[in-house]
């Protein structure tokens, strides 16, 4: 493996033709810089810059309270700020050994995975804009919007909605709530087929995503890579079957496992947890138990002296929670661990000796999310 | 040619122009004033149908993406166009420091000039026709490929890496399928016999070509269809602008007006290969005729020919629209792979049959 690294490290020549991807580029998605050194077409190296949307947020959350860095994990990646929030909570909630009311754990479960039918749902648009299919992207967000509107009617906000809170949520949800989520189920089973006529079947997209950027399983692991780019490469890596917490010990569901590595199969693994994802909510929602939104908490949470530590698998993968407490109301450390950060440096594995469209492709195809790679 | 005389024809107009402005002038000056007239009955023509594309590009996409489009200014949107024309020649036009100033400057005006001249030779109606050339056939496919001259220049002099690269491609891929296009065009000058625009119309009156030449002029028109998309750089072959790879390819340190010549030169080349595609293919300005059913043909007839004309290139013009709103991006190995193992073969086998076809005398 150490030769194996030797021989990818890369060196600077003065006479490489370098482009620079970014700071500001349509298929970056965000404010990520890719040194992309060019052979005519094809793609010699790639040197990812990031930082440009570094805030600090591990820093800032030494200074403010538990309930106050619940704010925080929203903008780290924020296609799945409630995933973020939860990981947190229940990090603390496992601290101060609280032990949640049963709806809380429910309605958690249900909004992760619509948080990650959103997320996927605006993957595919935005996927679909990387290969040059426009139309994809009006049809993604005219789903997401029902999805929207369900947060918004029951927390306020759409896309970072701080709905948890330690030892809970916030408040308890709209009366409608059960009954919007209903509705959307039955409208996006008849509209997920659609995405496969639009975009899957096309012979166009098949070329290009076929056999591009191919990951090995001993690559996927051995960059961290997880979530469903890490499963395109048969990489078991799904935490809601190897680590349940909430509700997931309580529901039915598949790991979404492709084997081939390749562009077309991590597509091929979001499009399938969208179905799988459907069947947990559709197994929960009519499950609500009636109850408390919120276990009793002090108002000023004071975590025991120690180090804790908690994983979620968010929509792009494996987010872990690290706090070392010192006794105060502060965090003494905190430390994210995002999967964003572990998907990006794989790029120049897979981008290296392919055509400029096939990085594109591949960025695309591992959904990053720049904010939480920087933090 | 019984059938066709109940229709107007355009010559009648113009002769009786010329012979009025005869009377009173002398022969020279006649000509000049014929000349700046046309000169300005164009210019207006490709503002205003380089404005309504763009209205209707945007129009047809919202329809794709369950969306309204320009509905906010004018009536139902119409003057949205105008007032983004009015933008664009406002914005600054911003000097790039280390660009070849000349060539920079010269390049859109290549492009433009480029689809102008090919719109000279499109027979709109019976008799309209600005210039009937004999080999009109030749003469659109030889000016429309000039284009590509103004997009290296483009590419090459805005000292940008990004539109170098989109103006490799583009040359690379419009040298490509200039082939295929005049390969197809060939099809239809192998069975009507003549390269002359107006010609070929005319020996489309009893049935259009698509019908006419069998399977063989369908796979023509297909293969047509596809290289032209090509050959404009529209969607899913706009790889010289690939906006998710290279920002805006070749036009990307362009602003204001300059833009606005690419941009205007992109919509109308569409009309062009939609108005010779429709001309070769469809019949032209020639009205839908079926076989003997007199009644039919003649209530036909009376459908003004410049209406058949925009008809046909419209329906055109919606096909190249609705590929590049529904297909994603082909890559660069893949785009010069379609041509030259799949399109180029077939359009070389095609030909041959067709001259068989034509050689037997099984063509209706």
């Amino acid at each position: 493996m150490s030769e194996e690294i030797i021989k990818n490290i890369i060196v600077r020549e003065n006479e490489d033709y370098i482009i620079n991807m970014g700071p500001q580029h349509p298929s970056t998605h965000g404010v990520l810089r890719l040194e992309v050194c060019l052979q005519g077409e094809t793609v010699k190296y790639i040197i990812p810059h990031i930082g440009y949307i570094h805030r600090g947020i591990e820093k800032m959350c030494e200074a403010i309270t538990y309930q106050q860095i619940i704010h925080l994990t929203d903008r780290m990646d924020y296609l799945s700020a409630h995933m973020n929030n939860e990981a947190v909570c229940l990090c603390v909630e496992n601290a101060l050994q609280v032990e949640v009311p049963e709806r809380v754990k429910y309605i958690r479960t249900i909004l992760d995975e619509l948080n990650r039918l959103a997320s996927h749902q605006l993957w595919w648009s935005a996927f679909g804009m990387d290969l040059g299919a426009l139309t994809t992207f009006f049809y993604g967000l005219r789903d997401r919007e029902m999805i929207l509107d369900i947060f918004e009617e029951s927390f306020g906000s759409r896309l970072l909605h701080s709905f948890n809170a330690p030892g809970g949520l916030m408040h308890d949800v709209h009366p409608n709530f059960q009954k919007g989520i209903k509705d959307f189920i039955t409208y996006f089973r008849k509209k997920l087929p659609e995405y496969d006529q639009l975009l899957t079947g096309n012979v166009i997209f098949q070329q290009r995503a076929k056999g591009i950027g191919i990951m090995s399983r001993e690559k996927a692991i051995a960059y961290g890579v997880t979530g469903p780019s890490g499963r395109g490469s048969g990489f078991s890596c799904d935490l809601r079957k190897y680590a349940p917490y909430s509700a997931y010990d309580k529901v039915q569901f598949n790991e979404i496992l492709y084997t081939e590595g390749d562009t077309l199969a991590r597509y091929k693994v979001r499009m399938d947890e969208m179905w799988e994802s459907m069947n947990i909510i559709e197994q929960l929602v009519d499950n609500i138990p009636e109850g408390d939104y919120t276990a009793k908490m002090k108002p000023i949470i004071k975590l025991p002296a120690g180090e804790y530590f908690q994983r979620v698998e968010t929509a792009r993968g494996e987010l872990a929670v690290y706090i070392v407490s010192d006794g105060n109301k502060t965090p003494y450390r905190m430390k994210f661990r995002s999967p964003n950060f572990s998907n990006l440096f794989v790029m120049n594995e897979l981008a290296a000796g392919g055509k400029i469209a096939d990085l594109i492709a591949i960025s695309g195809s591992l959904d990053l999310v720049i904010p939480d790679i920087d933090r | 040619m019984s059938s066709t005389s109940t229709i107007y024809d355009f010559s009648t107009l113009t002769g009786s122009i010329d012979a009025a402005l005869h009377n009173w002038m002398s022969p020279g000056l006649v000509l000049t004033a014929e000349l700046v007239l046309v000169g300005l009955i164009f210019l207006t023509f490709y503002a205003l149908l380089g404005l309504f594309l763009v209205y209707l590009e945007r129009k047809v996409c919202a329809v794709m993406q369950n969306r309204y489009g320009p509905n906010r200014v004018g009536p139902l949107g119409l003057l949205q166009t105008i007032a983004d024309l009015i933008k664009l020649l406002m914005k600054e036009l911003i000097p790039i420091r280390k660009a070849d100033q000349f060539l920079f400057n010269l390049a859109p005006f290549i492009v433009i000039i480029a689809s102008f001249m090919a719109i000279a030779a499109t027979p709109f109606a019976k008799g309209l026709q600005a210039v009937d050339l004999n080999i009109g056939v030749f003469y659109v496919m030889a000016v429309s490929s000039l284009g590509v001259v103004g997009i290296l220049l483009a590419g090459w002099s805005s000292n940008s890496k990004y539109s170098l690269i989109g103006a490799m491609r583009s040359g690379a891929q419009i040298v490509s399928y200039e082939l295929s296009v005049g390969l197809s065009l060939l099809a239809i000058v192998v069975f009507s016999g003549t390269m002359q625009l107006s010609g070929i119309v005319e020996s489309q009156a009893d049935g259009w070509w698509i019908f006419k030449g069998h399977i063989p002029a369908f796979i023509s028109f297909v293969i047509f269809l596809v290289a032209s998309t090509a050959e404009i750089n529209r969607g899913p072959f706009d790889l010289a602008e690939a906006e998710s790879e290279l920002t805006a390819g070749f036009h990307t340190e362009y602003s204001g007006i300059k833009f606005a010549f690419f941009f205007l030169a992109e919509y109308i080349n569409m009309f062009i290969v939609a108005a010779i595609g429709a001309t070769v293919f469809l019949g032209g300005w020639m009205p839908f005729h079926i076989g003997n059913w007199e009644a039919f043909n003649h209530v036909m007839d009376f459908i003004p020919s410049m209406v058949w004309f925009f008809l046909k290139t419209f329906f055109v013009v919606y096909l190249i629209m609705w590929f590049k709103w529904t297909f994603p991006r082909l890559r660069i190995d893949q785009l010069l792979t379609l041509e030259w193992k799949y399109l180029m073969p077939i359009s070389l086998i095609n030909i041959v049959v067709i001259a068989f076809i034509v050689l037997m005398g099984w063509h209706f």
